[in-house]
């Protein structure tokens, strides 16, 4: 087996201390590899989105490490993990973080603003996504005065901007009706298999956890189960050019 | 982000609350503007001040008089060789003590002092009367024109001190009396100067009028002759005093190198003190009263800075509100790769920025307002000081407020900003 592109090797979470101390997670190892989605299950507060945080080099755990591309991160800068995150991740989460009175554009490439790309380039690359996600036309409104669908297909369309090896997906479609939410989940598994782009989706909707290759169940801190699905089911043959909000 | 990003999104983030940012650069530009106008004051009076020195004097020029025995010990012994002068040529203010007449021999000896370039005879006239063909006659007073100084001119130009023609310039409040529509018309006319000398005889000069001088500040209503007409007066007014008499003046004119160093005029003023000899620059004259002036301008300033502390504290008000409201957006873009420095400079960026903006405004305003009371404030209270423009200004000192407030509002602007750039992502992530 390949090198796993992220790897949590024994992970312990905690936060307070003394008598509130609260341990989000108690020792948790996971490989994922590179193209394959993943989707971590569990309830609120089983620590799946600490898990997420801490792969997503977003927090740092209390023992144990995250390895990436089998290097420990913890080993890494400041400027290094700002820049892993910026190059090699992408987000999309339930909540969409738009930035409000700002165009569609503006809001799609500000990973590439962060990243110090000139403008020019910037604006060719942010309209060559948005012509991906079929939002090319929207690009000069502003963002808030999109539909929920809209909208998470905008912040699909931020995540990939920067051509990301991974995309972390918080409930990322918590925030959408089933038919739509269904159109945005077809995205992301079509982009995952046709890019190879890794998926690491975070829900507790058993339907969209069924779609990955494999399913995490996490409760209390801990793994309880992992399964495996049998790849290419029927209803991921739909392509991103056939579904359209 | 690079740096033009940076500060594209730093302005359009400060005018994303308008009516906030709108009331936080209200406040700058309220200190702005008191500084602005404080400040143009100063500058105002003291370019005032300095035209006024010019046209009192070069800068080049020590007045030099014999030390009078020092007065404050005691009762002064009396000094037959003493004879009081009365010095018309003394600048008002200056203490008309008596003074020693200066001799020949006393001249000799400060020409040989060290750093004496040329030493004159300050000489003074005093005409009866001044008449321009067979118009009305004044009194007046004249002065000897010392190459150099400078004449605040309403026009024409100031009389040549190399000139072998008799020259003068009259002052502006005499133009209409003595007969002339105006400034221009007096130039080129011919003035009669009277003197009389000490037996009696009366004498007419007639001299060219080049120039026609403001009134400064030092109440310069003085007629101003070149060399040539000072000495022509003073000989018409010396008839029949004896040798001795006709050669005792009042003050004595010094030149020195003016490029020199400072020790040098200090080295130059002792080596005159050692002889008994006093030498003043205009410089020490005026001195004192420009460092009222600025002492004055340093408490209205003082003021202005206290608004602008105020303002500083909006600033901070404004950008803890901004980073409250705007945690979601500072989480996502770190978790999208933004170092905690440029978030830091993003919010202290937007803190400059609306220090720049309450500053050019409060700067641009206080320059109109300046320039609106000095036109209204010409014509009405500051109608007798022609010359004087209250509020002046200065490129260097207005980019100075500019600057000033800008690192004022980053300083005030650290305190929002280094809370935004130390927040932690995962917070602003958290909505479980």
């Amino acid at each position: 087996m390949s090198l796993p592109v992220l790897a949590a090797r024994d992970i312990h979470k905690s936060y307070g201390r003394g008598a509130t101390r609260f341990d989000a997670l108690k020792g948790v190892s996971l490989d994922i590899q590179q193209g394959e989605s993943i989707a971590i299950v569990g309830k609120s507060g089983s620590g799946k989105s600490t898990l997420m945080h801490l792969l997503a080099l977003l927090d740092n755990p209390s023992t144990g490490s995250v390895e990436l591309s089998g290097r420990d991160a913890s080993g890494l800068s400041g400027r290094v993990v700002n820049q892993t995150r910026n190059e090699t991740f992408g987000f999309v989460f339930q909540q969409f973080f738009l930035t409000p009175n700002t165009s569609v554009l503006d809001n799609v490439t500000l990973p590439l603003q962060i990243a110090g790309v000139g403008g020019a380039e910037r604006k060719r690359r942010g309209m060559a996504v948005l012509e991906q996600l079929d939002l090319a036309d929207k690009a000069r409104n502003k963002a808030t005065d999109l539909s929920g669908g809209q909208k998470q297909r905008v912040v699909i369309a931020r995540a990939l901007v920067n051509n990301p090896s991974v995309i972390f997906a918080d409930e990322p479609t918590g925030n959408l009706d089933s038919a739509t939410g269904t159109v945005v989940e077809d995205i992301l598994f079509s982009l995952q298999r046709e890019k190879g782009i890794t998926l690491i989706i975070v829900t507790h909707d058993e339907d969209l956890a069924a779609r990955c290759d494999r399913r995490v169940y996490i409760r209390d801190g801990l793994i309880t189960d992992s399964l495996h699905a049998v790849p290419a089911t029927p209803a991921a043959a739909s392509t991103v050019s056939e579904v359209r909000a | 982000m690079n740096a033009v990003d940076l500060i594209r999104s730093a302005v359009k983030n400060s005018l994303r609350s308008k009516t906030r940012t709108i009331l936080t650069v209200l406040s700058i530009f309220i200190g702005a503007f008191t500084l602005t106008l404080t400040s143009g004051v100063g500058t105002g009076i003291n370019q005032y001040i300095d035209t006024t020195v010019a046209s009192i004097g070069a800068d080049d020029v020590l007045t030099v008089t014999k030390a009078a025995e020092d007065s404050s010990e005691g009762p002064v012994e009396y000094d037959p060789a003493a004879v009081a002068v009365d010095s018309p040529n003394s600048p008002p203010g200056a203490p008309r003590f008596s003074l020693i007449a200066l001799t020949t021999d006393d001249l000799d000896a400060i020409g040989a002092v060290d750093g004496v370039l040329s030493v004159q005879p300050q000489l003074s006239v005093s005409p009866d009367y001044v008449q321009v063909a067979a118009g009305t006659a004044y009194e007046a007073n004249v002065g000897s024109f010392i190459p150099g100084m400078a004449l605040d001119l309403a026009a024409g130009a100031e009389p040549d001190s190399d000139s072998s023609d008799y020259e003068v310039a009259v002052p502006v409040s005499f133009v209409t009396p003595l007969g002339f529509t105006d400034d221009a018309d007096a130039l080129g006319a011919t003035l009669t100067l009277a003197i009389t000398d000490v037996t009696g005889t009366q004498s007419e000069l007639a001299a060219t009028i080049v120039g026609v001088s403001e009134e400064g500040l030092a109440g310069s209503t003085a007629f101003t002759a070149n060399e040539v007409l000072t000495e022509a007066l003073y000989d018409a007014q010396s008839v029949g005093l004896s040798e001795s008499s006709k050669d005792s003046y009042a003050q004595a004119v010094v030149r020195f190198d003016p490029t020199g160093a400072e020790e040098d005029l200090t080295t130059l003023k002792a080596g005159l003190s050692d002889l008994g000899y006093t030498g003043t620059t205009v410089e020490d004259q005026i001195g004192s009263f420009k460092a009222v002036i600025d002492g004055i301008v340093l408490v209205l300033n003082a003021f202005a800075v206290i608004a602008l502390l105020a303002a500083g504290f909006g600033i901070v008000n404004t950008l803890l509100m901004s980073v409250q409201e705007r945690t979601r957006e500072i989480g996502l873009m770190k978790a999208m790769g933004l170092g905690g420095g440029k978030i830091f400079g993003l919010f202290s960026l937007e803190a400059v920025f609306i220090g720049l903006m309450g500053s050019a405004i409060g700067v641009g305003i206080g320059m109109l307002a300046g320039m609106g009371a000095n036109a209204v404030l010409a014509d009405t209270l500051l109608a007798d000081l022609p010359g004087l423009t209250l509020v002046a200004f200065d490129p260097a000192s207005l980019a100075t407020i500019i600057l000033v407030v800008m690192g004022l509002a980053f300083l005030a602007g650290t305190i929002p900003a280094l809370r935004a750039a130390r927040q932690d992502p995962i917070e602003s992530l958290r909505y479980e």
